[in-house]
């Protein structure tokens, strides 16, 4: 091996401001694309299992489309295809704001929201029938039932598939570097390109990422304690 | 802006010919990568499995960090790893396809271990008492009593697993091997139709996927909780 190490391009030059740069776009990024997801995925994931047959149908076919297709395709799609179709006002906002971050975004979001559906609809499916047929014999519309009794139980179930389809969320979010959205690996590269010391520069950002999925489950377990149901499987694991 | 499906008709050949299936003047193929990216990490995917389950520490503790490693990081990540490290440490030049090869049986391996780790522990104790009782030695147990029943019970996680290796592959792109993707982007930067070329790509994952989830689906319901 003829490779020579030096770490001290990490802290050296512009490389810490790329990494941070990186780190700051990916977690705007992967946020702005998660609060699209969670609404996509709760409304499409609730349609899913509600007693009418053309929501249900339409619900299907955007997670059947969605989520079968690789993340890559729809960043191209959204960032090529989609712009020109959009009326001329917000074309012009969207050049001037950073339109690949908001392609990126809008490709993330629609794609996660599709997986996100089905981690809820599996969540409202393990939850027994009876309820939402007790909340109707009481009074409450199919609506109010979702709002009041099935989403409240549901996401609280759902909290560990829901958190590592978050972590796939932040993980896919680096594709967004293939239309030159400047995250994490971006600026790894980057900084590769500047140094040639591709070993370090790689080694830097995979820390990063493993920092961040670390933290981000640890924090999502404790949430699941916090928030258990006593009395329900999920909600006994902490005493086994 | 019109909607123009001629050019999809017109680069048919090079999409679905050089692109998808992987004949043509170019290294690349989706199948080409998809399949032994499939079939080499499940074989991987199997021993990072059984390591997960060694009684002994040694082979364990490397297993469960290469598991918890790979599946913190991005598939990004790993394809650029093996695209630095791989012709440092061969001391040669490796071609598009084995650097995408090595980095997607590399990761999909931790996921594919995962699924098999799950799959042993739902064979009952009783099996392996029983094999032992028998005469059988370690070896001949995970192979002859363990591994049949588990897979069995894998089949569902693994094809699914399978779909997203095969939508992954569409990343190997990135460091220019010609599959699906990048030959749609190859056409586009050529004709500038990104509406249709984007979309039809997209039918034609969405068609491997679907029917191999509903597949999937079916084996399910066929097989049974067993």
């Amino acid at each position: 091996m003829t490779y020579r190490f030096d770490w001290s391009v990490l802290w050296t030059g512009q490389s810490g401001r790329w990494l941070l740069s990186g780190l700051l776009t990916t977690l705007a990024l992967s946020a702005c694309a998660w609060i699209l997801a969670a609404i996509l995925g709760v409304v499409s994931g609730a349609l899913r299992t509600m007693p009418y047959r053309s929501l249900r149908a339409a619900a299907t076919a955007y997670v059947e489309f969605f989520r079968n297709v690789p993340i890559l395709v729809w960043m191209f799609f959204w960032y090529f295809a989609v712009p020109p179709l959009l009326p001329r006002g917000v074309q012009d906002w969207l050049f001037a704001h950073g339109l690949e971050f908001w392609a990126a975004v809008g490709a993330l979001g629609v794609y996660s929201g599709a997986r996100f559906s089905e981690v809820l609809r599996s969540g409202i499916q393990s939850i027994p029938r009876t309820q939402l047929e007790a909340s109707v014999a009481s009074g409450l519309t199919v609506a109010q039932a979702y709002r009041y009794v099935i989403l409240p139980i549901a996401f609280r179930l759902i909290i560990p598939p829901g958190t590592s389809e978050s972590l796939n969320l932040l993980k896919n979010s680096s594709v967004a570097l293939t239309i030159s959205v400047a995250e994490l690996i971006f600026q790894t590269r980057q900084i590769e390109t500047y140094t040639a010391k591709a070993i370090e520069a790689l080694t830097a950002g995979t820390l990063i990422y493993l920092v961040l999925c670390l933290s981000i489950s640890s924090i999502l377990s404790w949430v699941e304690r916090r928030t258990a149901i006593p009395g329900l499987i999920t909600g006994g694991r902490r005493r086994r | 802006m019109t909607f123009d499906l001629g050019v999809i008709w017109r680069n048919l050949p090079f999409l679905i010919g050089q692109g998808f299936l992987g004949f043509g003047s170019f290294a690349g193929g989706t199948l080409r990568l998809a399949i032994p990216a499939i079939v080499l990490g499940f074989i991987l995917g199997i021993f990072v499995g059984l390591g997960r389950l060694a009684p002994q520490a040694w082979i364990r503790i490397p297993a469960t960090v290469y598991v918890e490693l790979f599946r913190g990081v991005p598939l990004v990540m790993v394809i650029f790893w093996m695209w630095f490290i791989l012709p440092m440490v061969l001391q040669t030049a490796i071609p598009e396809f084995g650097v995408a090869l090595a980095a997607f049986v590399i990761f999909e391996a931790a996921y594919l271990g995962e699924i098999v780790r799950a799959g042993i522990q739902s064979v009952p104790r009783g099996q392996v008492e029983a094999a032992t009782a028998l005469g059988l030695s370690g070896g001949q147990t995970t192979r002859h009593v363990v591994l049949p029943q588990a897979l069995k019970n894998m089949i569902p996680s693994l094809v699914t697993q399978f779909i997203v290796l095969f939508k992954d592959t569409s990343l190997a792109s990135i460091i220019g091997f010609m599959d699906l993707t990048k030959a749609a982007q190859v056409v586009n930067n050529r004709e500038i139709r990104p509406f249709e070329l984007y979309l039809f790509i997209a039918v034609v994952y969405w068609a491997c996927t679907y029917s191999m989830s509903r597949y999937a689906r079916y084996l399910e319901s066929r097989l049974g909780p067993a």
